[in-house]
């Protein structure tokens, strides 16, 4: 069999397809492939129809391809509604106590558990030994990942494994590939919870809104393990008032929201700016505008992310591609926001927050917790003009006396309306900003893809990363993901831009936000957009841009 | 240690709030006298006329968003519950802007102070009507006067769950200083109302003067005496204005209860 494998897991919501594919992503993870999990869900508990979707690779893809190699089918509706993408000589596994199918693997998985004595959830086992024995994936590594991951009645989950798996015979053998070694499976929101954490976060404050929930619930969870602290308050008003309150008291803190919770924490990140208090926000986006789709990806929110503030607000604007970015970015963000006393904006989607991927655990080794520029000395001032805008740090509580100030101040936080000092204090802050410019030129800001002379280049948003690199692949494409958005890397974008004749952004809205934004550099860009929820195909981009007779 | 700072005081000549800051004052002198290190008080600010009170204390401060003062000093205390946490609102604030906070706040016990300058209108914004101007309030906003009737913020705090609630007037002085001081003191969200004329827009000086009485023999701890004493002036009606301690009782805070090391 390939190198290259996509398995679509699908049932109803409340039957256990996410845990399965969670196995299945363990498996493959277990045996060293790259795994991406794209998980697809409705908003509701029960019924309905969920899927799955793992690709695993001999190297890293994290995109989806239209036909997938092997279909899992815990119900009816999802051989009725995926069966079509499932190739030819495709896989097909179903339950065959509800369906009947005459093609496929079926297997009485009800039956079996029956007579086992095991509860319906076992189902799962059922399925994920039913592949590993089609694909020859032996018997003993199925035996680990079920023990890892399974702590409840892990004697009968084997029993009926060990069943299924003599009943079945081997339909294929998976490839050999080049194993990875100390890979780590995590979602976006887990990866940037971890990276956050390795950057000293103390305390984090959010409202549960889909997509960014996960990251409350995670931390909430590991509250000991993590020595973290998690609150849930009234609104995402008093989320962010709250994390700003904390900040200003001396404790790293952030905070984690949708589009709609990003909204109403608006008026606070400019009092963020305006106080000089360190605080990350991630935005999760989901599919606007208001409510939307809540468990559907767009990337509409980047107008308003990089705009959001009312007055001159800095602020830094990170994105994310993938959870080994989220990782990166969740420990970096923190990090900026404490030396730049700034609000910081770190931007994920949907697909990179709930996605599964593969993230190289050699990264955790590069992330470091920095300390704060504090004040030593008398006469403390918060807002001591600096030469580079940074005020040093002092913390209530202890010597010196801290006034932290909304409207415009002096350089000891008293209230002014003075011509001269409004004019130090905004140029104060406006250096700030220029430091800010620079700490971006130093962090480089965008990574880069494929091959280094091509004349077509591709600005991917989010979740498109993935797809872009894969793409430029085929097409000899050169991929430029701004990972700093502002302030915006423009002269490494520049630099790399130089012998490119035509330039794409892959995005996610149904206006061309990103095409927008880099126009305002003089950066023309034809933007590629899907706005369907859903992100794209390899197989829908490959076709486009055959379509454009785009060459090298 | 000197409290006030050097800023010049851009109230009204002869407005209350003069009172609240001095009453803080000698309040807060005599509790250091009693052992509270000033350098431990953090006191946050909403935005109206209350709020510049900021700049007269030399204090560790934070001047907050307009209504969410008390949502920002709950994040200050879960960082440093060693800090004592004060909020001086005010009335547009507080029970307009930010009620959600208030109420949340009362509803969990977090060991912070509440003093609501309660002068019945939006003032610095030259003249509104709040939660609790009373019905017919000739506003700016509203020339014929404003068709909503107030609401009872004592019975809404007290309701939440607020385990102090108190009012006090700013034409006596002893009992403001005094309640003030009570207040800090407690262990828990304590609310303190200071009935606060605007001279200038509202006038209600002679009116509170004539009516109000100090409470006494309170049973601190009894529910149904406090929401009787609650409810005899219920910012409508032309009846007595009790100022004093409504209801006091013990309970663990919501920082001891987040700090507790889990059972499991």
């Amino acid at each position: 069999m390939q190198k290259d494998l996509s398995i679509l897991i699908g049932g109803e919501a409340g039957q256990g397809t996410r845990l399965a594919g969670n196995l299945i992503a363990n498996l493959f993870n277990k045996l060293g492939y790259f795994v991406y999990v794209y998980e697809d869900y409705q908003s509701l508990i029960r019924g309905g129809h969920n899927f799955s979707e793992i690709r695993v690779a001999g190297e890293q893809r994290e995109a989806r391809k239209k036909e997938i190699d092997v279909l899992i089918a815990f119900d009816k509706n999802t051989i009725f509604l995926r069966q079509k993408r499932l190739k030819k000589d495709g896989l097909l596994i179903f339950n065959a106590d509800r369906i009947e199918q005459k093609k496929g693997i079926g297997i009485f998985g009800d039956k079996i558990i029956k007579e086992e004595g095991g509860i319906p959830q076992m189902i799962n086992t059922v399925f994920i030994s039913a592949l590993a024995k089609a694909l020859g994936i032996s018997f003993e590594i199925l035996e680990s990942v079920l023990k890892e991951k399974i702590k409840r009645g892990i004697d009968l989950n084997l029993k009926i494994a060990k069943r299924v798996y003599e009943t079945l015979e081997t339909k294929t053998k998976v490839a050999k590939i080049r194993p990875l070694t100390n890979s780590l499976l995590l979602t976006g929101n887990e990866a940037c919870a971890l990276g956050m954490i390795r950057a000293g976060l103390e305390f984090y404050f959010a409202y549960p809104m889909t997509p960014a929930t996960s990251i409350l619930n995670f931390l909430a969870q590991k509250e000991e393990e993590l020595k973290v602290k998690t609150f849930q308050p009234e609104s995402e008003i008093a989320v962010i008032n709250m994390a700003i309150g904390s900040a200003f008291a001396g404790k790293k803190s952030a905070v984690g929201s949708s589009g709609g919770g990003f909204a109403l924490m608006v008026e606070a990140l400019s009092l963020a700016a305006q106080t000089e208090t360190p605080i990350l926000i991630v935005e999760s986006q989901r599919a606007g505008p208001s409510t939307g789709m809540p468990t559907y990806n767009l990337q509409g929110d980047l107008d308003f992310v990089l705009g959001a503030g009312h007055g001159d607000v800095t602020k830094f604007v990170l994105q994310a591609g993938n959870a080994q970015d989220a990782l990166f970015l969740g420990n970096l963000g923190l990090n900026l926001a404490w030396r730049y006393q700034t609000p910081v904006i770190l931007l994920l989607d949907k697909d990179v927050s709930e996605n599964t991927f593969s993230v190289d655990s050699k990264i955790f080794k590069s992330l470091k917790i920095e300390k704060p520029k504090l004040f030593f000395g008398k006469n403390y001032q918060r807002y001591k003009i600096t030469k580079d805008g940074i005020s040093p740090l002092a913390f209530p509580g202890s010597d010196f006396i801290v006034k932290a100030n909304s409207y415009e101040h002096d350089e000891s936080g008293i209230t002014t309306d003075d011509e001269k000092i409004v004019q130090k204090m905004q140029e104060k802050r406006k250096r700030k900003f220029e430091s800010m410019e620079k700490e971006v030129e130093k962090l480089g800001g965008i990574e880069v893809f494929g091959k280094k002379s091509a004349k077509v280049a591709i600005f991917p948003l989010g979740i498109s990363k993935g797809v872009a690199i894969e793409l430029a692949k085929e097409f000899n494409f050169k991929v430029i993901f701004p990972w700093i958005l502002k302030p915006f890397p423009e002269k490494k974008v520049k630099e790399e831009l130089k012998g490119v004749k035509k330039v794409f952004t892959l995005e996610m809205n149904a206006t061309g936000q990103l095409a927008n934004y880099l126009k305002r550099f003089g950066i023309l860009a034809k933007p590629i957009l899907k706005y369907t929820g859903r992100p794209f195909f390899i197989d829908e981009l490959r076709e486009k841009f055959k379509k454009y007779e785009i060459s090298n | 240690m000197k409290y006030q700072t050097d800023a010049k005081i851009t109230w009204c000549p002869g407005c209350s709030n003069f009172l609240i800051l001095r009453a803080f004052q000698d309040a807060l002198f005599e509790l250091e006298k009693e052992g509270q290190n000033p350098k431990e008080i953090v006191f946050l600010t909403g935005i109206g006329c209350h709020g510049k009170i900021f700049d007269y204390l030399n204090l560790n401060s934070f001047y907050a968003l307009h209504g969410r003062s008390i949502a920002t000093a709950q994040g200050i205390k879960l960082a440093n519950p060693k800090l004592k946490v004060i909020c001086f609102v005010g009335d547009g604030d507080c029970y307009n802007e930010g009620i959600e906070h208030l109420i949340f706040a009362a509803k969990r016990n977090s060991d912070i102070k509440v003093f609501v300058h309660n002068n019945r209108n939006f003032a610095l914004t030259v003249s509104q009507f709040t939660a609790v101007s009373p019905k017919g309030f000739k506003g700016s906003s509203t020339p014929k006067g404003s068709v909503e009737e107030p609401f009872n913020p004592l019975e809404l705090v007290f309701s939440a769950g607020a385990t102090f609630v108190a009012r006090t007037f700013t034409g006596n002085f002893e009992h403001l200083k005094k309640m003030i001081k009570e207040a800090i003191l407690h262990e828990g969200f304590a609310f303190l109302e200071i009935l606060q004329p605007c001279i200038t827009f509202f006038d209600l000086t002679n009116f509170f003067k004539e009516r109000v009485y100090t409470l006494e023999n309170q049973d601190f701890e009894s529910k149904e005496k406090a929401q009787e004493k609650i409810r005899e002036w219920d910012y409508k009606n032309d009846g007595k204005i009790p100022i004093g301690i409504f209801y006091k009782i013990k309970k663990p805070t919501f920082e001891q209860e987040f700090f507790k090391p889990s059972q499991s």
